[in-house]
């Protein structure tokens, strides 16, 4: 089969989009970067592509609310071509800002299948930008996911906060698509527990979901910026212990696994 | 009619509770409950259906609900403050709102101007008076606009009532003739200081060109037989002025004819740069934006250091955001334009923010200066979004407090950027604008933004709010036009580019006009974001994110349709020629006519004359104890050493996914001397950055304090894996009261040893930036005049290359056994200056005494030492490694310590150096020494590598977290606990 390929959009103020091209690429696909403006001109060129992402940044600056403007711009130019991608057997992802613009646009979680808004990713509890690591456990499947329990990434963001209303809440868990959630683990043990590890105050300590089929997820750790080795906070510490366990230190980074679900998931 | 839409979080909302934290640190305990209403507020009319789907678009209906043209007031509230921009002020959010419903309501670029504000709902036991308190807190006067109603007024109103900020000019925009031929001398210096006369008598404000310069200008009018157009004076004072062509560094002083610039910085560079030879890794040094350097075979590091005090004593979160983007730009325009890649944050220098030291800028108490507090948060705030927005990783340094800063604080930001060595074929680092290309304006429209002082009026009630000087940079707008210039830039879409920063169109098409020979501009041309502008304001403007370009006429079409599609805009302006002139016209006028070689070398040079007095200063009385442990913790607490991570977890540090050192390390995330960042994803090379500033060592000696800056920003980036061979430094003086003697005397001082320690230790300046200003002249709290001046301030910045990431080195030790050395000799007879000595001494009297001997710097011998750790860092020997900056070993030992969570035993017993005292062996700021902890497998390898300097081996890492010292004679000095020195270096800025 042909290589699998991954449309990466980009848009006024979105910043993420070379270091997730690299990650597609380094997984084994193949990733184009293409402006909004270049697929409204174009909008059957999002049919050349299995796998979409929305990257993370600052679309038009937060300036509405973050993912706001960027979600209308989809709503008003792109909405039935996203309806027929998402419908077809296709892999959606959207890091950081692209989940507040997946959440906003109604993609996520689209329980009942009503494209409303139904969660939100609201100021952190600090009302602060905060750019640190953080461990994430797996909470349900996705093929996104297949095959990891857990991981560690940083967050980015000033908007990650999840709400949704009790009785959303109880659906995603019942119907199993919260795929991520903040826990416990290797950093939080690393800072020796001196580091919140839910540090934004999402309900029940939600980083990400999926919609109902699993295809579609959303997260607002980054996972393009944990790719490689020397990309984790403690890459140093962590190779000293392999030298002294004769262990060659591992070149890549906990989330390449990531992409290359994606990618083999078309395989 | 107008309409206004106000949107409410339906969920507890976390600014608000924020927002009430920082009323209570304000001083008022009455306050109960803060609500937050966000509003947006549009000019044109829509039907009901339109303000419907408009105001669910604003509105994420999960935790926020919207009203339209009525209040979400919560039911009891005492005080409602609303926050707006001024007329005539950037105001981003508006400009998307705007953006967004020309989208929604598919009507693009016809639709009125949107505008955002906000208004703060206040409740609890509050006088009207508290409630103006908050809002002068909130709001920035110069920027904002505050409405404050009781609870009776807004039920009285029905609301806030709804105000549009339109721009309403009265002047007639024309271009006038200022008479100097037939003026006299004391005239022309009057003009030269304050300014062109306005019609009603008022100046126009500060052309800042001595005498000498009036009587040049004078002279090449009276020989043109005409007298200037304003525009033509400003464009001048502009282009001559200190800002731009760096006067004090340039001009002859004392016996060096060449003056300070090309005698030291340049000659430095000049020497190293040949000594290298074909190792000599510049491409182009001190003639561009910014300095570039060589990354690899295929890639060019464009980097620049700058700072923006001024605007930001003013305005701080406008003046630090501008400086961050603007720098940003200097990269863009960098050669052919570079992609930004690193973002440095800091130093910030300001006065101490738990100490409220009141003054004026006015007379009888008026103009009150912004607290230390406040213009420190601003300041980091500006940053952070200037920073996060632009998608750039942001690593925050240092923050540096003393008295000095209280008036006129430092804001020192860098950036550096990649870009591929040849871009079509062509060295991307060369650009030259040819006759017959276009100038091309890209990225904004031009108002009053960062005009001296120049107001206007109009109607109502803010309308008739002056229009600010102050710029706010929009990092979005920028984003955008970065991404399209660097698209266009690779489709060869243009010949040259520049930033417009200081002096806006009238500096950089006169610059690049330089490279064709000539230009000619055609002003009603250029586009601007409200009618009424004088034709000299369009010229000088400092409106932000614009970038002038050089595009060739048969490239244009293609270059626009790209701008368009990318929603830049994009402009012709005029012409590039090779007629030797500069002119603009207006309105079917020529209003300016200059000569190239007038314009850029007309300005007579002026002879400099220096005196260089050595002060004598007190020594502090220092208690002799035998416990320093408590004064180990009082060290670590200081503002100027405590950890300043909260500065450093609001930046995004890691974004474009090149982060190798962190701004935070190890376990306790200790605040880090150096970053390293891969900026090619496929490739194991680095760029390793680190600064070095000692300002309080210049009241003593300014040449230490420089050697010392430049010692230590090299040794911090050595000490993270730097190559010294493939090592680059930047100078960013920061001066005082540059028109006396006295203070040149002291800045030749440091000019000198940045010439001496460069050659030195071979690492060439590559680009510079001065501010030679920065003093303050106001009134103290009774209204008494003051001066108050910064203490002459160098940022040296180093830009290293490493060539694998994987060999570079964190301050965070790793391991219990581990060895812990002391590389370099300890001094302890030169600890005037040091932080040590600041914390005696500010407990004395008003006379700091700060003592006279100042760390001294052995260039030889350091450069011998740091060559043979990079041989041990090459090997993989060296576990950990910390430089020994700002508070001594004592510090270093800390950082490390705290960066593994592992105590340690140590003893000064076996340490190297002239020592007598415990205290100043421990505290002491003795440069050229390094920190680090080697595994005992590599012990051997490692001090074999280390043969022929002078090293030792002063303890080893525990397996608990206890820390102790042991002195000169083996006795205990020093008993804690990683958790207790945690505790003193992050409870200073807990709660910031």
């Amino acid at each position: 089969m042909a290589t699998p390929k991954a449309i990466i959009l980009k848009e006024h103020g979105t910043n993420c989009e070379l270091e997730s091209k690299y990650a597609f690429e380094k997984a084994g696909g193949k990733a184009d970067i293409i402006h909004m403006e270049d697929l409204i001109r174009n909008k059957s060129k999002l049919f050349d592509y299995q796998i979409l992402m929305f990257p993370g940044g600052f679309s038009y600056g937060d300036d509405i609310g973050s993912g706001m403007a960027w979600a209308n711009r989809i709503r008003n130019n792109l909405r039935d071509e996203l309806q027929r991608f998402t419908e077809d057997d296709h892999l959606v992802l959207g890091v950081c800002n692209g989940f507040q613009v997946m959440a906003n646009l109604g993609l996520l979680p689209a329980l009942n299948s009503h494209q409303n808004q139904q969660v939100a990713l609201t100021y952190n509890d600090s009302a602060r930008y905060i750019d640190t690591w953080i461990d994430l456990k797996v909470d349900s499947y996705t093929p996104w996911l297949k095959d990891i329990s857990r991981l560690s990434l940083p967050i980015a963001h000033v908007e990650g906060k999840f709400y949704a209303d009790n009785k959303t809440l109880m659906r995603l868990n019942e119907k199993g698509m919260i795929a991520l959630r903040y826990f416990e683990g290797e950093i939080f043990d690393y800072h020796n527990g001196k580091e919140p590890s839910n540090p934004n105050g999402s309900l029940e300590n939600i980083a990400g979901i999926t919609d109902e089929t699993g295809r579609i997820l959303g997260m607002m750790p980054h996972p393009e910026r944990a790719i490689e080795f020397t990309q984790l906070p403690h890459w140093r510490s962590l190779g000293r212990k392999y030298k002294e366990l004769d262990i060659k230190s591992p070149n890549i980074g906990p989330s390449l696994k990531i992409f290359q679900n994606g990618v083999d998931y078309f395989e | 009619m107008p309409h206004r839409i106000e949107i409410k979080s339906k969920i507890p909302d976390a600014r608000a509770e924020v927002r009430k934290k920082d009323i209570k640190d304000m001083g008022i305990s009455g306050i109960n409950t803060v609500n937050i209403v966000d509003v947006y507020t549009t000019g044109k009319d829509f039907n009901d259906e339109e303000l419907s789907s408009i105001s669910s678009m604003f509105t994420q209906q999960v935790v926020y609900k919207a009203a339209v043209d009525s209040y979400l007031a919560p039911d009891k509230f005492d005080w409602a403050v609303e926050i707006g921009f001024l007329p005539g002020v950037k105001d981003n959010a508006g400009d998307t709102a705007q953006e967004s419903i020309e989208t929604l309501l598919k009507t693009p670029n016809n639709s009125q101007q949107a505008y955002s504000s906000q208004v703060t709902y206040l409740s609890g036991n509050l006088s009207r008076a508290n409630a103006e308190t908050i809002a002068n807190n909130l709001a920035n006067g110069l920027i904002e606009s505050i409405h404050i109603k009781s609870y009776d007024e807004f039920m009285q109103d029905k609301g806030m009532g709804i105000t549009v900020p339109t721009v309403k000019l009265d002047t007639l925009p024309k271009a006038d003739i200022v008479d100097i031929i037939n003026t006299s001398d004391a005239e022309l210096e009057i003009i030269g200081k304050q300014g062109i006369v306005n019609e009603d008598g008022s100046r126009r404000g500060p052309l800042a060109l001595r005498p000498s310069y009036m009587k040049a200008i004078q002279s090449y009018f009276i020989e043109k037989g005409r007298n200037p157009f304003d525009i033509e004076l400003e464009s001048i004072a502009q282009t001559w002025s200190e800002h731009c062509k760096h006067t004090i560094f340039a001009d002859p002083i004392d016996e060096l004819e060449e003056g300070l610039f090309n005698a030291y910085i340049r000659k430095a560079t000049q020497e190293i740069r040949k000594k290298k030879g074909t190792k000599d890794f510049c491409v182009s040094v001190f003639t561009d934006n910014a300095g570039i350097i060589k990354f690899d075979e295929n890639y060019n590091i464009v980097f620049k250091a700058e700072t923006h005090n001024s605007p930001s004593a003013l305005d701080p979160f406008g003046g630090a955001i501008t400086g961050i983007v603007g720098v940003n730009r200097d990269i863009i325009g960098g050669g052919k334009g570079a992609k930004p890649i690193i973002n440095i944050s800091g130093p910030f220098c300001n006065g101490n923010p738990e100490e409220e030291i009141i003054l004026y800028k006015g007379k009888n108490k008026t103009q009150k200066m912004l607290s230390s507090k406040r213009l420190l948060e601003g300041i980091i705030d500006g940053v952070q979004v200037g920073g996060n927005c632009s998608g750039i990783p942001t690593s925050h340094f240092r923050l540096i407090f003393d008295e000095k800063y209280r008036g006129k604080p430092l804001v020192y930001v860098g950036t550096g950027g990649i870009m591929p060595a040849e871009i079509n074929n062509k060295p991307s680092h060369l650009k030259k604008a040819e006759p017959g290309d276009y100038i091309v304006m890209v990225g904004g429209k031009v108002g009053k933004d960062g005009i001296h002082g120049a107001t206007f009026s109009s109607e109502g009630m803010d309308e008739g709010s002056p229009v600010t000087a102050v710029q706010i940079g929009d990092p979005i707008t920028q984003k955008k036009e970065c991404d399209m210039l660097m698209e266009a830039r690779d489709l060869d879409l243009y010949s040259s580019i520049t930033d417009n920063g200081a002096g806006g169109l009238s500096c950089s098409a006169a610059e690049m006009a330089k490279e064709s020979g000539g230009c000619e501009v055609q002003l009603d041309n250029v586009p601007l974001k409200y009618p009424g502008l004088a034709p000299w304001e369009t010229l000088i403007s400092e409106s932000q994110e614009r970038m002038t370009l050089a595009v060739p006429k048969h490239k244009w079409q293609q270059f626009s349709e790209l701008a368009t599609r990318r929603k830049v805009e994009a402009t012709i302006i005029g012409e590039f020629t090779d007629s030797g002139k500069c002119i603009v016209n207006y309105n079917n006028q020529t209003i300016m006519d200059i000569d190239m070689h007038f314009l850029h070398d007309g300005l007579p040079k002026e002879q400099l004359t220096t005196i260089y007095t050595q002060h004598f200063h007190k020594e502090p009385n220092i208690p002799s104890l035998d416990d320093l442990t408590e004064t180990f913790h009082s060290m670590l607490s200081r503002h100027n050493i405590a950890s300043h991570e909260f500065i450093s977890n609001q930046y995004d540090h890691e974004v474009q996914g090149g982060s190798v050192l962190k701004p935070l390390q190890g376990k306790g995330k200790v605040c880090s001397s150096a970053t390293i960042t891969k900026p090619l994803l496929n490739s194991n090379k680095g760029v390793v950055i680190s600064q070095g500033i000692n300002p309080s060592y210049s009241d003593i000696d300014t040449y230490h304090m420089a050697a010392c800056a430049i010692d230590t920003a090299i040794r911090n980036a050595v000490t993270a894996g730097a190559d010294l061979e493939q090592l680059a430094i930047l100078d960013n003086f920061c001066w005082c009261s540059s028109d006396e003697p006295e203070r040149l005397g002291q800045l030749k001082a440091a000019a000198r040893a940045c010439y001496d320690y460069a050659t030195a230790y071979g690492t060439p300046f590559i680009s510079g930036k001065d501010s030679m200003f920065n003093d303050f002249k106001g009134y103290d709290k009774d209204g008494n005049p003051i001066k108050i001046s910064i203490p002459p301030t160098l940022l040296i910045t180093a830009i290293g290359i490493i060539d694998d990431i994987r060999k570079s080195v964190s301050l965070d030790t790793q391991k219990a056994g581990d060895l812990v050395y002391v590389l370099g000799d300890t001094l302890d007879f030169e600890s005037s200056g040091s932080e040590y000595y600041a914390m005696h001494g500010e407990k004395e009297s008003k006379e700091k005494p700060i003592g006279n001997n100042v760390p001294t710097v052995d260039a030889e011998n350091n450069f011998k030492l740091y060559s043979a750790y990079s041989t041990c860092v090459k090997k993989g020997l060296i576990a950990s490694a910390q430089s020994v900056e700002i508070g001594g070993l004592a510090i270093a030992l800390a950082k490390t310590a705290m960066g593994g969570n592992l105590g340690m035993d140590i003893s000064l017993e076996t340490i190297s150096g002239t020592i007598n005292y415990d205290d100043l062996t421990l505290f002491s700021e003795t440069q050229g020494r390094i920190l680090a902890t080697v595994s005992p497998e590599n012990k051997e390898g490692f001090e074999k590598s280390m043969q022929g300097n002078s090293f030792s081996q002063i303890g080893i890492m525990k397996e608990d977290t206890s820390f102790n010292i042991k002195g000169l004679y083996n006795q205990s000095i020093i008993n804690t606990t990683i958790d207790s020195m945690l505790e003193s270096y992050k409870s200073t800025f807990r709660g910031y």
